[in-house]
């Protein structure tokens, strides 16, 4: 067992541990913060399989600015504390459906992966800027599309944003509120 | 040498299953977000352990695309929610279903 191999498995217990915490939390607060925890496990995770450029991504995107935005709507919305303890029954029973057929279908797989899958995978780095070169001119089309989907995201959180005042202002004009 | 392809796969597979369990079980319209939010980041580190099973690097390209859908996709879904929130004053999707609770 090398180094590396101890370091995945402390990083994948640490992960499975804190989102298990973030999932059951009843404070919104804390969920996320675990949630963060995670996010900066699976960022030392992507370091360690190779990626260093998606480590630095996960870091910055995904715990600094998706868990930030996370926190601020919670703390903008004010959500009370819910006691959030009875799952209804029905949902209980369909969840617990999908995790058997979800478990079935991860034996199955795992049953009958090649001998290739079994053995310790060589050590690969993808330096940055192959990585950009690889992604910039292999894949400009998928760039392109995802730019595309950011801009239209954009311009739908905008009019999310300018309907809804648009309408407080109509309804006040209305009532004279 | 690290570890084989499979506990990569299972420690995603585990991942995945917790966010879609956060995701059916939770009565609240933001954690629901944040189950989406871990199954995305399993699927990113699926990829990734592809990306060194295949030793290509096709599979990071496509995690770096999962970051970007999960961006615009939370800004979405964060940006409705906000807006559900003024209207009927709650985050429970039952009460919005059943307008039982909506705000006077």
């Amino acid at each position: 067992m090398t180094i590396y191999a101890i370091l995945f498995y402390l990083i994948a217990a640490v992960m499975i541990i804190t989102t298990g915490m973030a999932v059951t939390r009843s404070n919104l607060v804390h969920a996320v913060l675990y949630l963060v925890i995670s996010f900066f496990g699976s960022a030392v995770l992507f370091f360690l399989l190779g990626a260093p450029l998606l480590g630095a991504l996960e870091v910055i995107i995904y715990a600094g600015a998706i868990m930030v935005l996370f926190l601020f709507i919670v703390m903008m919305l004010k959500v009370e504390v819910t006691d959030d303890g009875g799952v209804p029954l029905g949902q209980l029973a369909a969840a617990g459906l999908i995790c058997g057929i979800y478990f079935l279908a991860c034996v199955l797989l795992m049953k009958f992966s090649g001998p290739s899958a079994k053995e310790p995978m060589r050590a690969l780095l993808v330096r940055p800027e192959t990585f950009g070169n690889h992604l910039f001119r292999q894949h400009w089309l998928a760039i392109e599309m995802v730019s595309l989907l950011l801009l239209v995201a954009l311009i739908g959180v905008l009019h999310l944003g300018l309907s809804r005042g648009r309408r407080r202002e109509k309804t006040k004009g209305g009532d004279g509120e | 040498m690290i570890v084989p392809y499979t506990h990569v796969m299972l420690l995603a597979a585990i991942l995945f299953l917790i966010g879609m369990l956060c995701t059916i079980t939770r009565r609240n319209l933001i954690m629901i977000l944040l189950g989406l939010e871990i199954m995305l980041n399993a699927a990113a580190v699926a990829f990734v352990g592809a990306s060194l099973h295949a030793q290509h690097a096709d599979g990071q390209v496509m995690a770096i695309f999962v970051l970007a859908v999960a961006a615009a996709e939370v800004s979405v879904g964060l940006a409705l929610i906000v807006c559900i929130y003024r209207q009927t004053g709650t985050v429970d999707p039952e009460c919005i279903e059943s307008n039982t609770c909506k705000l006077e």
